[in-house]
């Protein structure tokens, strides 16, 4: 059915990479975004605590994806830039705020308050442009000849607000299902019965989005209803019917553990689904992944780096995981 | 609003920006990497207290300047597709597996270590956590590594063909990887960030030595600082020179501006001192010139004819009076940290290393040196290569992405606000944490917690008890 060729492979190193940076600063933002709900000191710097040492890690991703995309696919990456001119830019300017928040908020006393609703309305504005730049390149992108031919308000649709939100409730269920996993007491609690508020929404966030996506004129909806297609693709909202029944109980039942896997399941669902309606596409309806790749040489010899080296990267990102794995402990840290 | 504005200097203005606050954090913070290495293994060797304390002070400024380093990088990536969308069409192929190499083999890295150095010693035990420091430093190393040899790819093109649809394609990577102009620069720049770094914490040192000569802390960073410069500065002078001649042979036209020469010297050519470049009329006004001098140091040789700028098509000259400045700013620093190096040795000679007060002031004056150097070496190399993006290949002009020019101008303005606001911010920080001398039982960024191998606490503790 799909051809595996170089650039086949490429597409889907980029999508994973895409997708590991989307779970794992996705509950990094999720915490950014429930920020303002944890009003004491001390829950805050638990919250805190349980991502400063990996966060640069997981942001890397980021990086990954779009110097995938440059090196593996630079016609993609010149259209798609420009394109989502001003949500990527909004992203990055987020990401700033919220990743030097981090650091700084440690270093005074008086501004702790200014970095902390820093720390939020930088991890909002990011998740809200990712999601918004997704629903921009999933409604369409004018391309003439090699470059973007569309104005710099393009992205700015209905359509792409909703998905805007969505990605928000999303982050933010993730960040409340790792903070069930990470903390204790009282704060486990009111991460309980947040994740369960949070998982309606996302519920209706992706009945919503799948709703809406078919009838963006395009042939999604040929992707998603035709037969024999139907028979394929009607299994990813059935698994999403199962899952989100597991993570129902698995919250009613107090495992800890189980819920943020789970929501991972979801998310990868999710992407699954935009994976199906975007194949073989890397902007949808006008280049292929064919048609922007990279001569065989350049995507070869980073190939060779990438099986090299990925595993590797795993291995130590798990290590440093692994070194501050458990619960956070509020007690310890401060005087 | 802004639609009057060419959209091709608003994306030079927002790239320039936003590079020269970036390179600003990576020029200290691989200098500081690989100096918290080399203390941690005194320290792991000797047992002294005196390495774990400037260890633990250093690296809580350094975890301050890496963030920013961070955040502002990030950005960098995605300006290639943002702003210069033709340019990263035709150079993807070449330059976008080398900045794949550079993520995977030292971003990763950085990162994934950093954690671990940061907030892991009481987690982990002083091996395994001298380990991941080496590997922060050694990241920010490879970081440099691929880095420059984009950047010296897009200033000395080579091992590349060119595809029907006009994109540059790899013919042979090695060529392409050590292109001509790689090895200079990449030698250049990472000396550079060891001074930067020396300078920076001589000039701490000095700062606390000033009040209190007698403090074991800054006498110990003050000394390793100062044997640093003294090594450094005259190595990197070879450097610069030796780069300055692989830069004459493969961009001649960048000298001739570095150098302020608008007409050909068929019989030795003067060392402009200084003078003000006028593009327009093709000179320089009120030079002050040493005969001969030029041709000495470009071609050994004192009658040796050197070409000027008479002899490029004047739609390719560099605008001459920017790399003409920032060539000497660079250098006469060079030659200022070089007299620091040599009085600290004379003093160090004599015994008097911790307390000469002339000196410590020459040390604190100089801390800034290192970062205005950079900036400046970076302008020359820059403003010497337009007007090309790929050098004598692809114009800026054609490189740039079709946008608007709001949207650029809009961005810009974001960017100039909230950088401002935020890194004038972490530089208070730092300067906070450095006005405090290093003492006794230091603690590092994680505070002073027991070791507890279950549940994660890298909360500093000092936050509240010494700034206030
Ligand atoms: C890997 C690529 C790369 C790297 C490492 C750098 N640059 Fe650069 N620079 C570019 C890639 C580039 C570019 C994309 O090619 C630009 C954009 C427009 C242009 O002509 O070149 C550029 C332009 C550009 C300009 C505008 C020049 C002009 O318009 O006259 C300045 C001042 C700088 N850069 C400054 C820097 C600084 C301070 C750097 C310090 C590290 C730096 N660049 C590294
Ligand atoms: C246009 C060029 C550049 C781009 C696109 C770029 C990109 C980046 C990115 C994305 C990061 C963050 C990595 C992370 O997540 O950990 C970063 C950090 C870093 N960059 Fe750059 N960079 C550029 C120029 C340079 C140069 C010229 C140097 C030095 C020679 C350099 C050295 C570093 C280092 C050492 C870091 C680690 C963070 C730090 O030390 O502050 N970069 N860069
Ligand atoms: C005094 C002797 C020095 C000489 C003769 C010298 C020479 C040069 C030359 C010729 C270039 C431009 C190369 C090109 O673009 O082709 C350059 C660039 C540069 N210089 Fe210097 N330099 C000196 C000192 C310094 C010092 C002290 C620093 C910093 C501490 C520094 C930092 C840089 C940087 C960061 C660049 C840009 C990167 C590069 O092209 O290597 N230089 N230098």
């Amino acid at each position: 059915m799909i051809a595996i060729d170089l650039a086949t492979i490429w597409a889907f190193i980029i999508a994973f990479a895409v997708f590991v940076y989307v779970v794992m600063d996705g509950f990094d933002l999720g915490l950014g975004i429930l920020f303002p709900l944890f009003r004491s000191k001390r829950d805050r710097d638990v919250i805190m605590n349980s991502v400063a040492p990996v966060w640069d890690g997981n942001e890397t991703w980021l990086v990954l994806g779009g110097g995938g995309l440059f090196a593996a696919f630079p016609l993609a990456y010149a259209v798609l830039m420009p394109a989502l001119y001003t949500p990527i830019i909004a992203m990055l300017l987020g990401l700033v705020f919220r990743g030097v928040a981090f650091e700084f908020r440690w270093r005074t006393t008086r501004e702790r308050n200014r970095w902390d609703v820093a720390f939020f309305l930088g991890s909002l504005l990011a998740a809200l442009a990712q999601g918004v730049a997704l629903g921009a390149l999933l409604q369409g992108i004018h391309v003439e000849g090699r470059a973007y031919a569309g104005g710099w308000w393009d992205w700015l649709t209905p359509f792409s607000a909703l998905t805007g939100v969505a990605l928000v409730i999303g982050y933010a269920l993730l960040g409340a299902t790792w903070l069930v996993m990470k903390t204790s007491a009282e704060l486990r609690e009111r991460a309980y019965t947040l994740s369960r508020w949070l998982l309606l929404g996302m519920l209706a966030a992706i009945v919503a989005v799948s709703a809406a996506t078919p009838f963006l004129s395009y042939d999604y909806s040929q992707r998603w209803f035709a037969w024999p297609n139907v028979l394929a693709t009607a299994q990813v909202p059935l698994a999403v019917a199962i899952v989100t029944a597991l993570l129902l109980r698995a919250l009613a039942k107090r495992r800890d553990y189980q819920p943020f896997f789970l929501t991972l399941a979801l998310f990868a669902l999710s992407y699954a689904g935009l994976g199906i309606s975007m194949w073989p596409y890397v902007v949808p309806r006008s280049v292929t992944i064919w048609q922007a790749a990279a001569p065989e040489s350049s995507q070869l010899f980073m190939l060779v780096g990438v099986s090299i080296l990925v595993p590797i990267i795993l291995i130590y990102t798990a290590w440093a995981y692994w070194v501050f794995r458990g619960k956070v402990d509020p007690e310890h840290g401060y005087h | 609003m802004f639609e009057h504005l060419d959209p091709v200097v608003l994306a030079r203005a927002q790239f320039a920006f936003t590079m020269s606050f970036h390179i600003i954090f990576p020029a200290f913070s691989i200098g500081l990497a690989s100096y918290l290495a080399v203390l941690e293994a005194l320290w792991l060797w000797t047992g002294r207290e005196v390495f774990i304390n400037l260890f633990n002070y250093w690296l809580k400024i350094f975890a301050i300047a890496f963030g920013m380093g961070v955040v502002s990088g990030i950005v960098m990536s995605y300006q290639f597709g943002t702003n210069w969308a033709v340019f990263s069409d035709k150079t993807g192929p070449v330059l976008g597996p080398l900045m794949a190499y550079e993520v995977l083999t030292a971003f990763f890295l950085e990162a994934g270590f950093l954690g671990v150095m940061l907030f892991g010693l009481k987690l982990v035990g002083p091996r395994l956590h001298f380990l991941a420091t080496l590997m922060v430093a050694i990241g920010t190393l490879i970081s440099a590594f691929w880095i420059l040899s984009a950047n010296s790819w897009m200033q000395t093109p080579a091992g590349y063909a060119v595809n029907d649809v006009g994109q540059f394609v790899p013919a042979d990577w090695l060529k392409l990887i050590f292109n001509p102009s790689f090895p200079y620069r990449l030698l250049h720049m990472v000396l550079a960030a060891y001074l930067t770094t020396a300078l920076v914490v001589g000039a701490v040192g000095a700062f606390h030595l000033l009040k209190n000569p007698f403090q074991p802390g800054p006498r110990m960073m003050f000394s390793m600082a100062m044997w640093m410069l003294t090594v450094v500065a005259p190595i990197q002078i070879f450097a610069g020179d030796a780069h300055g001649l692989n830069t004459l042979e493969h961009q001649p036209a960048k000298v001739m501006a570095m150098e302020g020469h608008y007409q050909s010297h068929p019989d030795g050519a003067p060392l402009i001192l200084f003078g003000l470049p006028d593009q327009d009329a093709a000179k320089v006004r009120y030079a002050i010139e040493i005969p001969k001098l030029s041709s000495l140091v470009l071609k050994h040789s004192l009658d040796a004819p050197l070409a000027g700028l008479d002899t490029v098509p004047r739609e390719n000259w560099p605008p001459v009076p920017i790399t003409f400045w920032s060539f000497r700013i660079m250098v006469a620093l060079g030659f200022l940290m070089l007299g620091l190096g040599l009085f600290s040795l004379v003093m160090r000679w004599r015994g008097r290393l911790s307390e000469s007060r002339p000196l410590h002031w020459y040390a604190l004056m100089m801390g800034p040196a290192g970062f205005v150097a950079v900036l400046a070496g970076w302008v020359t190399t820059e403003t010497g290569r337009q007007p090309f993006t790929v050098f004598g290949l692809l114009r800026t002009a054609d490189s740039v992405s079709p946008l608007a020019a709001p949207a650029v101008a809009s961005s810009l303005i974001a960017f100039a606000l909230v950088y401002f606001a935020v890194f004038f911010a972490g530089v208070v920080y730092i300067l906070r944490l450095m006005a405090q001398p290093p003492h006794h039982g230091e603690q590092g960024p994680s505070g002073a917690t027991p070791a507890r191998a279950a549940g994660i606490t890298p909360a500093p503790a000092i936050a509240s008890r010494r700034l206030g």
